[in-house]
């Protein structure tokens, strides 16, 4: 280990020397220091600049007709009811649908496969599938559920996300799982109820606030998610409730306004960005105050 | 073992049956979800490579490096994508380690305790913010300032410079690989932090004691202590980082430039598999040899990321198991 620099292990005579020694390293220490406080600062900055960016553009396109009126063409004030609507119903099937999976599959992983090598097999996969390119998830639905079934539909997009929520519940689950004290479980057992009766109302309730900050990140992270439903549930100009067809998202309306070349288009953009930035951010929040508050 | 616990319960009186067919449903539950999850990832492997085939019996193993992409007479390579991805998620790698580094460095030994919660909420708030935000911040706000003020500066400064000028030459655009690294180093910066800050914490105090009662000032400390004792683990969190930025899309189909050539000058336009695959998805019909070829690239995309993903998981799992 190289704590200190060559030449002051070496006995050093002259102490001027050993002056300008101390001087030079508390320089070089000063330096990475404040190098350091500046990479923190430059992430805050940015932090900042794309939320102000955000509530200036936002905003100033902000008013009632965003959430009264449906998408409509240039210049004939649209609003995005029909697209904040889709994501509200793709995001809370899909959350619906990808829970219950990744609960128990995190359950599996927590409680069951303690050293089993299926069950580091299955933490390993739905690790990958954690920080898999959310593109290719999309891609997949699509060869799965879009070319088989005859087109771009609602349930695709639900399908998409609920796959990229999975590995995230499956996550928080196994993680809070394993925090629960094994006393507990042994406590549990020793009064004769069965195995499954202590997961369920024993470790579950125990780990409950964690399992919902898990769900609670990972609605957020789907909510913003644009790339997997290009090729699932398109998007749609029209107001659908319709799962069976091309349904509209609030990203993908994001996505085809802001590059339009129609001003109002990208006022709507920016209005569509706020909203979302502004869910996503207080899921974020909430969940992480919940789980300091569950301690 | 599976054996002992059949003849546990089997020797159970009859009257415990419910629990135990309650236990072999849940059980069998959470099991086939576990198969499930398997089965998700064999399935993207399966339907990326057989939606690729096509493109890779017409082109063959040339099909990696060819940088032509032609739907007029369908001749389709994936060299420039390929190359555009590699470029921008390891130019976004150089960018971010220094910053994330500088980050992790604060939130464990220099912040006051009282401030390093919010600090590090506020830098991991800049994951959750959604990727097609950064795609029109940077369109907006970053690509303009680059054309502006960044790309001039560096075309005057570095651009003069032999060896690494050619680099920084070009007009400048604003939009480009460069750009596009930039704001993928921003994405993957609080990945890298949060992963590197985790695993500071987790050397030993008395380590670190130790060498500051020897006179070791901060930074020695964490060059001389913190950094040999968590490197596998620092490693890890920059692949993690990598594997990010391989596969990111909205925000890069926003600031590349969307062009199917290779530029030396990091000024230039070019692309990556996702943004082709986002970008051109819309313009191909559906059995046609270009979709085929779209596919080929996700299949490409996904050897890479898992390569990329699996090695930082191997590097994490002592950081796992801790």
């Amino acid at each position: 280990m190289s704590v200190t620099s060559q030449p002051a292990l070496a006995p050093v005579k002259d102490l001027g020397v050993a002056a300008r020694l101390g001087r030079r390293r508390k320089r070089v220490d000063l330096i990475i220091r404040s190098l350091s406080l500046a990479a923190t600062g430059i992430g805050l900055v940015l932090l900042a600049s794309i939320l102000i960016t955000l509530f200036v553009k936002g905003f100033g396109a902000m008013n009632l007709s965003v959430f009264t009126e449906v998408t409509r063409p240039p210049g004939s004030d649209g609003g995005l009811l029909n697209a904040i609507i889709g994501s509200l119903i793709q995001v809370a099937l899909a959350t619906l649908v990808g829970t219950p999976i990744g609960m128990l599959v995190g359950t599996f992983l927590a409680e069951y496969s303690r050293g089993s090598r299926f069950g580091e097999v299955v933490r390993f996969v739905s690790d990958i599938l954690l920080s898999a390119p959310s593109i290719l998830i999309g891609l997949f639905v699509y060869q799965l559920l879009v070319l088989p079934f005859g087109g771009f539909s609602g349930w695709a997009g639900v399908a998409a996300l609920a796959i990229i929520i999975i590995p995230i519940v499956v996550r928080t689950t196994e993680d809070m799982l394993s925090l629960v004290p094994n006393t507990l479980r042994e406590a549990v057992i020793g009064l004769g109820a069965p195995k499954w009766k202590m997961i369920v109302l024993v470790s579950w309730r125990s780990a409950i606030s964690g399992i919902i900050t898990g769900v609670l990140l990972g609605i957020a992270r789907i909510a913003g998610e644009t790339a997997p439903l290009l090729f699932t549930s398109l998007g749609n100009n029209a107001f659908s409730t319709d799962l069976s067809a091309p349904m509209p998202s609030l990203p993908i309306t994001i996505y085809s306004y802001a590059g339009s070349p129609f001003q109002d288009w990208i006022e709507l953009a920016w209005a569509g960005a706020l909203i979302i930035t502004l869910a996503v951010l207080l899921l974020n929040i909430g969940a992480r105050s919940l789980l300091r508050s569950g301690k | 073992m599976s054996q002992a616990t059949t003849m546990i319960t089997s020797a159970r009186p009859a009257a415990r049956r419910g629990g135990n067919l309650g236990d072999a449903l849940f059980a069998g539950a959470c099991q086939a979800a576990g198969a499930f999850v398997l089965l998700l990832l064999g399935g993207i492997i399966v339907e990326l490579f057989l939606g690729g085939l096509p493109a890779f019996r017409a082109f063959g193993l040339p099909f990696l490096w060819s940088t032509e992409w032609d739907p007029v007479t369908e001749v389709f390579g994936a060299g420039v994508s390929i190359y555009g991805t590699v470029v921008t998620a390891v130019l976004a790698i150089l960018l971010a380690v220094p910053l994330a580094f500088g980050v992790a460095f604060t939130l464990t030994e220099l912040a006051p305790p009282w401030l390093r919660r919010p600090v590090g909420t506020a830098v991991e708030l800049l994951a959750a913010v959604p990727s097609i935000i950064y795609g029109m911040w940077g369109f907006f706000l970053i690509a303009p300032l680059m054309a502006q003020y960044v790309q001039p500066a560096l075309i005057d400064s570095l651009g003069e410079l032999p060896g690494i000028g050619f680099l920084f030459q070009g007009p400048p655009f604003g939009t480009g690989i460069l750009t596009a690294a930039l704001i993928l180093a921003i994405m993957i910066l609080p990945f890298i932090a949060a992963t590197m800050r985790d695993v500071f914490e987790q050397v030993p105090p008395v380590f670190k004691e130790s060498a500051y009662g020897l006179g070791a000032t901060t930074w020695e400390v964490m060059r001389g202590v913190v950094l040999p004792y968590t490197r596998i683990s620092v490693a890890g969190g920059i692949m993690l980082g990598l594997g990010r930025a391989l596969g990111e899309t909205m925000a890069v189909t926003f600031v590349i430039g969307n062009a199917n050539r290779i530029t030396t000058t990091l000024f230039g336009p070019g692309n990556t598999i996702a943004s082709v695959v986002a970008l051109e998805f819309g313009e191909s019909e559906t059995g046609s040899l270009k979709l085929s070829a779209l596919l080929a690239l996700g299949f490409i995309l996904f050897v890479l990321s898992f390569i990329v993903l699996a090695t930082s998981r191997f590097l994490l799992r002592s950081r796992l198991k801790a």
